[in-house]
């Protein structure tokens, strides 16, 4: 066994998908994740392929626990609202969404929070004319952006929909 | 929602799986044995579709015995004619199409 390896990584929040991407890319290559911290994910070696690595919201129910252990996955670590699982590949494809209404309920629960916190920022930034609040400011306009980006992808399923479930 | 719009593919296997009652991966497991393989609910996707399923009435939460982590879910009256409304509507589409195919051959 290898040193395990620390990544530090910053990643936008619209690109939680090329994240995913990414953390199976490397379990392809032997380097499973192992834990997460904020903009800190650290690896463990893995036979390539051995696992499928999955982002979620979390939900903070017992229930949703117990579903997700009883169907093999493993739960990884959490950064704020978003929680990392793996799966073997050996027991079949792994995914946390299998249609497009929880697909879109999934993105609209990640529109949500964003929308909290932009809110919380704009307000901040309107109150306040100190220098922090031109910060509040930046963030609120990049949470916009944020906002777009996944609404887009929303979109993007509703096209899917119009001919097909 | 409407209950005269069909069911998506989701809804109706795990109403299918709830003939008789089950847990959450009770479901999952039964859905993929009805379908051959084919249907495999995510974890996510099932938990949203039984709370909504719970919220429309079609299904209900049985009480919890003591000494389970799992609950475990039945259909109600109305989830069971939802169940035969939505298989009659299927049956009729089946046979409506295979009669538009076999003319044509």
């Amino acid at each position: 066994m290898s040193e395990p390896l620390t990544i530090h990584k910053w990643i936008w929040v619209w690109d939680f998908d090329k994240e995913e991407e990414w953390l199976n890319q490397m379990a392809a290559e032997g380097k499973v994740l192992e834990s997460v911290g904020f903009c800190t994910y650290r690896f463990r070696d893995c036979e390539p392929g051995e696992y499928t690595v999955r982002l979620d919201l979390a939900r903070n129910d017992s229930n949703y626990d117990q579903l997700l252990r009883d169907s093999g996955a493993e739960y990884i670590g959490r950064i704020f609202a978003w929680t990392y699982y793996r799966r073997k590949t050996e027991d079949g494809p792994f995914e946390l969404y299998s249609d497009i209404d929880s697909k879109q309920a999934y993105l609209d629960r990640i529109v949500r929070i964003l929308l909290i916190v932009f809110l919380m920022n704009f307000l901040m930034g309107m109150l306040n004319s100190n220098g922090a609040a031109r910060l509040n400011m930046l963030c609120a306009a990049v949470l916009a952006y944020a906002i777009g980006r996944i609404h887009g992808k929303k979109e993007a399923l509703d096209r899917e929909r119009r001919l097909h479930e | 929602m409407n209950d005269a719009y069909a069911l998506t593919e989701t809804t109706y296997y795990i109403l299918l799986a709830l003939y008789k009652p089950n847990h959450g991966y009770g479901i999952m497991q039964k859905a993929e044995e009805l379908s051959e393989g084919r249907v495999r609910l995510a974890a996510g996707t099932l938990y949203g579709a039984l709370n909504a399923l719970c919220d429309k009435g079609w299904i209900v939460q049985l009480p919890v015995e003591s000494g389970s982590r799992r609950k475990d879910y039945r259909l109600t009256e109305k989830g069971f004619a939802v169940l035969e409304n939505e298989l009659a509507r299927l049956e009729k589409l089946v046979n409506e199409g295979k009669k538009v195919l076999e003319e044509s051959k």
